[in-house]
């Protein structure tokens, strides 16, 4: 092979296998995408792997969604890259998967790697598997399930983004989406609540409490990035009254495995979480305010670990499904004088709304926080992935595609006339954050626990002495 | 001739067509699986169906969003199928024939209307075709078998309208009814068989993201799915 030859005294960094060790890790980390990039133009295709793959994991539903498919383009306006790309036929859902799975299960999986780097090319590229288009269809065909299993079997092939290659390893290495250990959740969560307890009398962050109400589940960028957020949260449910605890393992409720591709680490993850959940026995889990989390932990999970009633083993919910229950019972009050007066507009991220159903909930929050609330146009169910999901905000290789793909968002944005979004998700605050940086619109652009905290109406007996 | 095709061949071409339906559905049920869908189909069976019987009537009904977006396609699309069901089923020769051969009927509806309907038919089939060639979304979706089903889909009408006003185009009466029944035996036979399968299997796929969006994602939690 001329990879082989080419590159035959370095390790490879294209593999079809998960990276699970730290030294393969490290050298896809310090490689940066440039040799990786260039080897898989030369890495070839296990084409007997690929066909038995599709012959025994590519059944009815997804082979009678390619075959009965109209080909009438109706998919293609429900599509934010369709539309960002001035109308693109190359861009309609329908067009993306029936040249790449389509293809693929037509050919029986022989195919060269040209074609595979195209499939990848378009699996995160080209689409954030936001599922919208599948709520368009005539046929009830959903084209973002279809692109996520056609990015399992890239994976399987080594065909992946060199990000998502390192996401799926961290997984396997740390039980993390980043190289947070356990050592160093735990202690970020004394760190916070050291730095915190001055200021909310009897704040702790309970690490390993069984049979709490609340097991909380965090996304790691918090704790490496802003662990602020943690503090944040601790603090609203220690205002609220609640009996809560973290788990030290099993506290991490993302999937980069998810965005990859990588089923066999999506199992290793969750179970990781559901582990603490029988070991912890909450009466029920609340993941952050994140996304894909809720729907790789809560919403999909359970398929993974093979739960037969696509349940949690302890019921879980949403933050915002929390925040609404603590507004509502009185737990959190807020102080009305306090209410956001500028206008404010709200992010409903794909995850948990289009596919998760709670979009009621955050209005409800909304109504509790904003004075003047604007919808974006479509909203709810309908409304259009910030640009950033799918994985896509963290892949270099297709950064110039995000970008473009950020604008179907900021136009929504400018529409609603308001310059603050509220967005409960992380990977949609950070699309809105670089659509910011690159389109210059002057929003700004909040998780709801800041907001929360600023309005919150904090009881007597948490409230510091003040000094004689 | 006449007695061959409208015989033997039709008793081949609707058995044909029963049993390579109904071994779709089949076919169809069978290779769903919970575990790789990642639906609890059978678990949550009673969320399942509530999403199913949403899908079904949203879409079955002009009800939903796209609906909304693309009236004059959809209106078409929605005349064009039921037309094409409702004329051939109903039309009072094709129910005498069936009486005639197995003694059963069922209720007729006027040669007038079903004359209209067979034209609805045509029509929406031109305007499909001219929007295949003229549009470039759907040109670059289109394939050759695109062509082909819609011709399969189309002939039984033409011919149909032909051999009902004895138009001589060529040819005289008794040829075009053979051609025509010849068409409808084509259709039937296509249909397990190629895209045309989508007239049961486009039930079975909105009954399935029925069920996905009812047991899965949303559905047992506020709302459920709007289409």
């Amino acid at each position: 092979m001329a990879q082989e030859a080419k590159n035959q005294d370095l390790p490879p960094l294209v593999t079809r296998k998960p990276v699970k060790t730290k030294e393969e890790l490290d050298l896809l980390l310090a490689d940066k995408g440039i040799r990786y990039y260039e080897d898989m133009k030369t890495f070839p295709v296990d084409k007997e792997a690929l066909k038995k793959n599709l012959a025994t994991t590519c059944k009815s539903r997804i082979r009678t969604w390619l075959e009965i498919c109209a080909h009438c383009s109706l998919c293609a306006d429900t599509c934010f890259f369709y539309l960002a790309n001035d109308n693109d036929p190359k861009q309609i859902p329908s067009y993306k998967i029936q040249s790449t799975l389509g293809e693929l299960v037509k050919r029986k999986g022989d195919v060269d790697t040209d074609f595979m780097i195209n499939c990848m090319d378009t699996a995160w590229g080209k689409c954030t598997c936001c599922n919208r288009c599948g709520m368009y269809c005539p046929h009830g065909i959903d084209m973002g399930v279809m692109f996520g299993y056609l990015r399992g079997v890239c994976f399987s092939q080594g065909f992946v983004p060199h990000e998502m290659k390192i996401g799926s390893g961290m997984h396997w290495i740390y039980n993390a989406q980043m190289d947070v250990t356990v050592t160093d959740f735990v202690e970020t969560c004394e760190w916070m609540a050291e730095e915190n307890e001055d200021y909310y009398l009897g704040l702790t962050i309970p690490v390993d409490k069984p049979n709490a109400d609340i097991m909380y589940t965090i996304n790691a960028r918090e704790v490496k990035h802003y662990p602020q957020d943690i503090a944040e949260a601790a603090i609203l449910f220690h205002i609220a009254g609640e009996n809560w605890t973290v788990p030290s393992k099993g506290w991490e409720e993302t999937s980069l495995s998810m965005f990859a591709g990588d089923w066999a680490g999506c199992k290793n993850q969750v179970e990781w979480v559901y582990e603490a959940m029988n070991r912890l026995k909450p009466n029920r889990m609340v993941v952050t305010e994140c996304g894909h989390a809720h729907r790789a932990t809560i919403i999909e999970g359970p398929y993974w670990a093979g739960i037969k009633t696509g349940q949690t083993p302890s019921p879980s919910i949403h933050y915002v499904e929390w925040v609404l229950e603590a507004l509502e019972t009185g737990k959190l009050k807020l102080d009305p004088a306090k209410k956001i007066k500028e206008p404010v507009t709200l992010q409903d991220p794909c995850n948990y709304i289009r596919n998760g159903g709670l979009c009621d909930v955050t209005r409800k929050i909304m109504s509790y926080i904003a004075e003047d609330f604007r919808e974006m146009s479509p909203n709810r169910e309908h409304n259009f992935c910030c640009g950033g999901g799918g994985g896509l905000n963290g892949i270099g290789r297709y950064r110039e595609q995000r970008n473009i793909g950020l604008k179907v968002k900021r136009d929504q944005i400018l529409a609603t006339g308001a310059k603050f979004v509220v967005s409960a998700c992380h990977n949609c605050w950070d699309a809105i954050r670089d659509l910011e940086e690159v389109y210059e619109i002057g929003i700004k652009w909040s998780f709801l626990k800041p907001i929360l905290l600023d309005m919150v109406i904090i009881p007597d007996h948490i409230k510091p002495k003040e000094e004689e | 001739m006449y007695e061959f095709v409208s015989g033997p061949l039709a008793l081949i071409s609707f058995a044909v067509f029963f049993v390579g339906i109904i071994a779709r559905i089949v076919w169809y049920v069978k290779g769903l699986d919970w575990r790789l869908d990642r639906v609890a189909y059978t678990e949550k069976l009673g969320d399942g169906i509530k999403g199913a019987v949403k899908s079904l009537f949203y879409w079955l009904l002009p009800l939903n969003r796209t609906t909304a977006k693309h009236p004059i396609f959809m209106a078409v699309t929605y005349l064009f199928h039921i037309c094409l069901v409702a004329a051939p089923i109903f039309l009072l020769a094709h129910v005498v024939l069936i009486e005639e051969s197995w003694n059963i009927s069922w209720i007729t509806i006027p040669d007038k209307l079903t004359d209209y309907m067979t034209l609805v038919v045509i029509a929406a089939g031109i305007f499909f075709l001219i929007r295949r060639l003229v549009d470039p979304n759907v040109r670059i979706l289109t394939t050759a078998s695109d062509y082909i089903v819609l011709a399969i889909a189309i002939a039984p009408f033409i011919t149909g309208y032909i051999a009902y006003h004895q138009l001589e185009l060529g040819a005289g009466y008794k040829t075009w009814l053979i051609i025509h029944i010849l068409c409808g035996e084509i259709m039937l036979i296509a249909i397990p068989f190629t895209k045309l399968s989508h007239f049961v299997l486009s039930f079975c796929s909105r009954i399935q993201i029925g069920m996905d969006y009812g047991i899965k994602r949303g559905g047992a939690k506020g709302r459920g799915i709007a289409w």
